[in-house]
This record gives C-alpha cells, sequence and structure tokens, in this order.
C-alpha cells in the first residue's frame, strides 16, 4: 500500500496523483497506439465500438453517476448526434463543422429534456426520460423527407481537412483522440467547481442549494454536457456502422447504455470505459458459448437481452460498485496481501435521516 | 439600518402554525440564541430564512435587503451560511472535497476555463484549497482532511459541517443545535469554537440550541419561541428566570 504525505496544494490538483499512474498511463497509452498495428481487423474494429461507447458512456457517467441523475433516453441524444452527422456531412459539410454541431445540437436537446428534470426525481425523471426517447425515434421515423424514416440513411467515411478516415486505423486513431480529448475534459470538470457542484448535488441537493449551488443552473448543465458528448459517441456511431435508421435509437438503446455505467461501475470514469468494453465483449462471449449450449437453449431468441437483464441485476444487488469497484477490491487485495479482511469494504452505519427538512 | 431582521414571520403546515408572527433583530457581531421545546418552530425560522420554504408572512431583511423572492441559493451567495440539525453532508467525499463545495460561492472561473484547466483555473484552485486549509487548522480537522465522510464519527460528523459552512466565509453563520448529539467534552469544544467564530472570525452567529449551559455560556442575547410566537427575548439569564419560559418548558414536559 502506498501512503502519499502531502506537501503542497499542488499535489491535490494534479492529474497524475504519483509516478506509477505516469506509468501505467503512459504505457496504456503506448499499447494503445501501438495497438492497430498489430490486432487483426476483427478486433480493431471492435476497439472503435468500445471507444465510441466510452464516449457515450462519460457522458451518461457525469449525468448519472456524478450529478445523480436517472435517464433512460440517452440513445435520443444518439439519434441527434447521428442524424446531425449524417444530413451535415451529407451536405458536404467537413467533419470540424459537422462533429461540433452534433454536440451543440445534442447538447440543446439535452436542455430541453433538463427542464422537466428540475422538478422530477428518481422513477419520474426515468419515466419523462423515457417518454423523451419515444418522441425523438418517433419524429425520427415520421420526418421522411429529412432522415429518410423507416428506410435508414447512409453514412459516408468521415473528412477532415482533405484527409478520409476510409481506413479501420485511421478511423481508429479519430475514436481514439476524442475519447481520451473527452475524458480529459471531464477529469478537468470534477477537480474544478463545476463538477464539486454536480457531485454535491448528486449528495445533497438542499446542502447544495444552501452552500450557494443554483440547482437549476447546474443540472441542466449536467444534462447538456452528457447529451453533448453522446451526440459526440452518435455522429461517430453514424460513421462506423455506415447506416442508420430509428431502430437502432429505441429504448432498448438507451437501457444498453444504462448498463455501461451501472455495470462499469457508477460514479467513476474507469467504470465508463470497463462498462463500453463489457458490453461490446458480453454478446462475443454469448456467441462463442452458443456452440456449447444444447441447441435448445442456443436458440432460444433474444438470449443476449436475457443476458444483459439477468447481469445488469447481478451487479445491483451484488456489486453496486461495478467492475471498477470490483477491481479495486481484487488490488486491495493484493496490495495488503495476506492482511485483506472480509467486510472490508463494507457501508459503514449511516446515520438515520428524518423526512422534513433537517 | 439593521444587520439582520425578521419581522412577522409567519408558516402554516395545513392547520399547524409553525411559525406564528416571530419578528426579532440580530446585531452585527453578537451570538444570538433561539431556543424553545421540540416542535417550537426553530428550525423552520432557519428554514425560512434559508428560503427553503416561502413565508406565507412577514419579511426577512440582510444588510438592508430583503430577502423574500429570492432562489434559496442567492440566500448563501449573500453571505449566509447554515448547519443543520441531522448533518447534510455529502456522504459520499472526502472531508476536504467537502469544504471546496462550502467555496462555490467564491468561484471565479467559467466551464469553458475548467473544461481544459488553464492556469487561471488552477491558480483558482490552489486560492480555494488555501482559504480550506485555514478552516481545516482553526478546527483541528486536519487529521481527517482525506477521508470519507461516510465513514466518520457523528461528532466530527457536525464540525465538518461547521468547517463547510466557514468555508464559504460567511457574514451570517446559522446553527442548528451544535451540541446535538455530541458528548460533554465535544459540547464544551464547540463552545470554544462558537466563542472563536464570534471573537477571532468576527462573524454573527445566529443559533438554535436546547443545552442552557452552552447558550447561557455564549449568547449575547435569548428569544425564547413556543408553539410558533416568540414569548421571552433579552439576555441568557433574564430569558431563563422568565416565567413563561419556564411554563412552556414545564408544560411540555409531561
Ligand atoms: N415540512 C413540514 N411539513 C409539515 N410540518 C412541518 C414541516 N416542518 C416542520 N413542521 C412542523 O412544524 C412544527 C415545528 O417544527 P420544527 O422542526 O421547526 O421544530 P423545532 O423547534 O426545530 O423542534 P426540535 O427541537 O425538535 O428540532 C412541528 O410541529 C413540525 O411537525
Ligand atoms: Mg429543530
Amino acid at each position: 500500500m502506498r501512503f502519499i504525505f502531502k506537501t503542497d496544494y499542488r499535489q491535490d490538483i494534479r492529474l497524475f496523483r504519483h509516478a506509477g499512474y505516469v506509468f501505467w498511463y503512459g504505457l496504456l497509452g503506448v499499447v494503445l497506439v501501438a495497438a492497430p498495428f498489430v490486432l487483426s481487423e476483427y478486433v480493431i474494429s471492435q476497439l472503435h465500438f468500445v471507444c465510441i461507447y466510452s464516449i457515450v458512456g462519460f457522458g451518461l457517467m457525469l449525468l448519472v453517476g456524478f450529478t445523480g441523475q436517472i435517464s433512460l433516453g440517452h440513445a435520443a441524444f444518439l439519434a441527434v448526434g447521428a442524424y446531425t452527422e449524417a444530413l451535415l456531412q451529407g451536405a458536404g459539410m467537413p467533419l470540424w463543422v459537422s462533429l461540433p454541431s452534433a454536440a451543440l445540437l445534442s447538447a440543446a436537446a439535452g436542455i430541453i429534456i433538463g427542464i422537466p428534470a428540475l422538478r422530477l426525481k428518481g422513477i419520474y425523471l426515468a419515466i419523462a426520460t423515457l417518454a423523451f426517447n419515444v418522441i425523438v425515434e418517433e419524429i425520427i421515423t415520421r420526418w421522411e423527407g429529412l432522415t429518410g424514416g423507416n428506410g435508414g440513411k447512409h453514412v459516408k467515411p468521415a473528412e477532415l481537412f482533405g484527409f478520409t478516415f476510409d481506413s479501420d486505423v485511421s478511423f481508429y486513431f479519430l475514436c481514439l483522440s476524442l475519447t481520451v480529448l473527452s475524458c480529459l475534459m471531464l477529469i478537468n470538470l470534477l477537480r474544478s467547481p463545476t463538477g464539486r457542484a454536480f457531485v454535491a448535488i448528486r449528495d445533497s441537493e438542499i446542502s447544495a442549494s444552501c452552500m450557494g449551488v443554483n440547482l437549476a443552473k447546474y443540472k441542466t448543465m449536467s444534462f447538456a454536457l452528457s447529451a453533448a458528448l453522446t451526440g459526440v459517441g452518435g455522429a461517430l456511431y453514424a460513421h462506423k456502422i455506415t447506416f442508420i435508421s430509428p431502430e437502432q435509437f429505441t429504448l432498448l438503446a438507451s437501457i444498453e447504455l444504462v448498463t455501461i455505467v451501472i455495470i462499469g461501475g457508477i460514479g467513476s470514469l474507469h467504470g465508463a470505459v470497463f462498462g463500453a468494453a463489457f458490453i461490446i465483449v458480453l454478446p462475443q462471449v454469448i456467441s462463442v458459448a452458443k456452440d456449447y449450449l444444447p441447441s435448445g437453449a442456443a436458440g432460444i431468441s433474444g438470449l443476449q437481452a436475457i443476458v444483459f437483464g439477468v447481469l445488469l441485476v447481478a451487479f445491483i444487488i451484488f456489486e453496486p460498485m461495478g467492475i471498477y469497484g470490483r477491481w479495486l477490491k481484487v488490488r486491495t487485495w493484493f496490495e495488503l496481501f495476506p492482511f485483506y479482511r472480509q467486510g472490508m469494504f463494507r457501508r459503514q452505519k449511516s446515520y438515520m435521516k428524518s423526512e422534513r427538512l433537517r | 439600518m439593521s444587520f439582520f431582521r425578521v419581522e412577522d414571520l409567519g408558516i402554516s403546515f395545513g392547520g399547524v402554525r409553525a411559525v406564528d408572527a416571530v419578528s426579532f433583530e440580530v446585531n452585527q457581531g453578537e451570538v444570538y440564541t433561539i431556543i424553545g421545546p421540540n416542535g417550537a418552530g426553530k428550525t423552520t425560522i432557519f428554514n425560512l430564512i434559508g428560503l427553503l420554504y416561502p413565508a406565507s408572512s412577514g419579511t426577512i431583511c440582510f444588510e438592508g435587503r430583503t430577502l423574500n423572492g429570492l432562489a434559496p441559493h442567492r440566500v448563501a451567495q449573500l453571505g449566509i451560511a447554515r448547519t443543520f440539525q441531522n448533518i447534510e453532508l455529502f456522504e459520499h467525499a472526502t472531508v476536504l472535497q467537502n469544504l471546496l463545495i462550502g467555496r462555490h460561492r467564491h468561484r471565479s472561473t467559467s466551464l469553458w476555463q475548467e473544461m481544459a484547466f488553464l492556469p487561471a483555473v488552477r491558480r483558482a484552485e490552489l486560492a480555494q484549497r488555501e482559504a480550506v486549509e485555514k478552516v481545516i487548522d482553526f478546527l483541528e480537522l486536519a487529521h481527517y482532511r482525506d477521508g470519507l465522510v461516510a465513514g466518520l464519527p457523528y461528532g466530527v460528523r457536525k464540525v465538518i459541517e461547521l468547517g463547510r459552512a466557514l468555508a464559504t466565509e460567511p457574514r451570517l453563520l446559522l446553527l442548528d443545535e451544535p451540541s446535538s448529539g455530541l458528548n460533554p467534552e465535544e459540547t464544551n469544544e464547540m463552545a470554544f469554537w462558537i466563542e472563536d467564530i464570534q471573537k477571532e472570525l468576527g462573524i454573527t452567529v445566529l443559533m438554535v440550541e436546547h443545552d442552557m449551559n452552552l447558550v447561557s455560556r455564549v449568547s449575547d442575547r435569548v428569544l425564547a419561541l413556543n408553539e410558533g410566537r416568540s414569548i421571552a427575548q433579552g439576555t441568557p439569564a433574564e430569558v431563563q428566570s422568565h416565567p413563561a419560559v419556564i411554563e412552556a418548558y414545564l408544560g411540555g414536559s409531561d
């Protein structure tokens, strides 16, 4: 175990807390840059998805994990991003115009849904966001002149300053750099007043407001930022699968996105990446496992949805901190070996709170 | 112009007149205490001052400014901080982070600057930490600085909440039962801190408190409340010996 003696305020706001972090993240950086040159085309293609879902995961994590607001409608922002990108690119705009537009338009949609969020909490907010998703899906389906309706829309590879991201490797680097950029942006926010205000709202709205945090402003801001990141993810998603249609942005897609943050680990950026990797790898595992299952079980339609559902419930019950929480425990086990004791992470007794305003 | 004044304040919940035509005035630099039996409406007065409930009658004036009708977060921004009777900390954050949130009203950077963590943000953050570190020294919290609030003992959390309120650098500090749940030693310590807050930091304190020892020790003036109405006002000794106060406490204890 490592104890860090702090001698300077600067140590608290550093990007990397100690030399170990610099080493491991440096190594990770080297591996990520080298990856496309050694891995097979298929794996690279899966890495595209991991990056895209990580960006979306960051967005949702900001809202759910750090601001404590729930959303069951994030596929709608994914759709806004994807269609904005497809349409603007179709109109001949370069990526540096279309991608920020996708982010901005999604943010605007986020503000629209953020407004009811000022009055709603918990299950009611979930229902409102869910309804929003259905509305957006319906608009896309009906507005055929713009979106192509159920017929869908083709998307060409992204273009930036005359360069076309048409190879797996170049698109990988596009996705990776946007992932790193969004991650850094969130880390920066979380160590500044804005990020602290989000966390304050998550833990106690009444306290936050008594400390001078404008709840309406910061909740709306969180929705807008979350939607913007999801919109960027949506734009990349459109380029990745080259064909978008309304059925990719249904309620089920939204639930899949929530799965990322819950399975990954609420309240951690690592969790968003772990969760993204998990939901990309899981379907592959299922399809491999199918070969070994009795033909009856393998034939069940929607096997994947069932596995997702069961895992989601299992994580909520047994590991509310998600994969990241599991990872922390394993790491602590190694660091403390052989002194790890059972129940070390169990929640301390929490004090009773009364219902009325304290 | 008075420093802080409440006039004819009132609110009902259903049929209960929780606060009824209460008026009082707090002078700059004093410790003013509200006492009263359980359910007298003391916490409700704090919630009305914090604009968490809209008052059904009356006005609240702070430094010549009427608070009624403002958004709740504006109260803190004007320089009024409070603690809660049952502790309302940010449980999943460290002590340091809790205190830093107290600095929110002194925020000087914009969202865009923060996203890139520009040098201006870095400078502002260092300044915030310096201010918080002063509070940590003042309340001797250094030992708990990086610990999660959720795991700390009740007495310590009480002090952290006081620290978070102090971190806002308030001009008026509202303390709701600062000694409730504390043992005699901790209560004694709390009394010292309240005295220091008044004398060293020059912060005006409006406090709700049950412990009459603590009340007589630190308060300059006391207001007694019963069933939402003010029944006596004066020095601690005067109020304690006032027949209506004795009556209210005896009547409430059976
Ligand atoms: N949000 C609310 N809704 C309904 N009734 C309330 C509410 N808040 C307070 N009350 C009622 O108002 C009255 C005064 O409550 P308050 O909490 O102000 O008492 P208090 O003087 O702080 O008492 P204590 O010493 O127990 O803290 C009580 O009868 C209480 O039930
Ligand atoms: Mg009370």
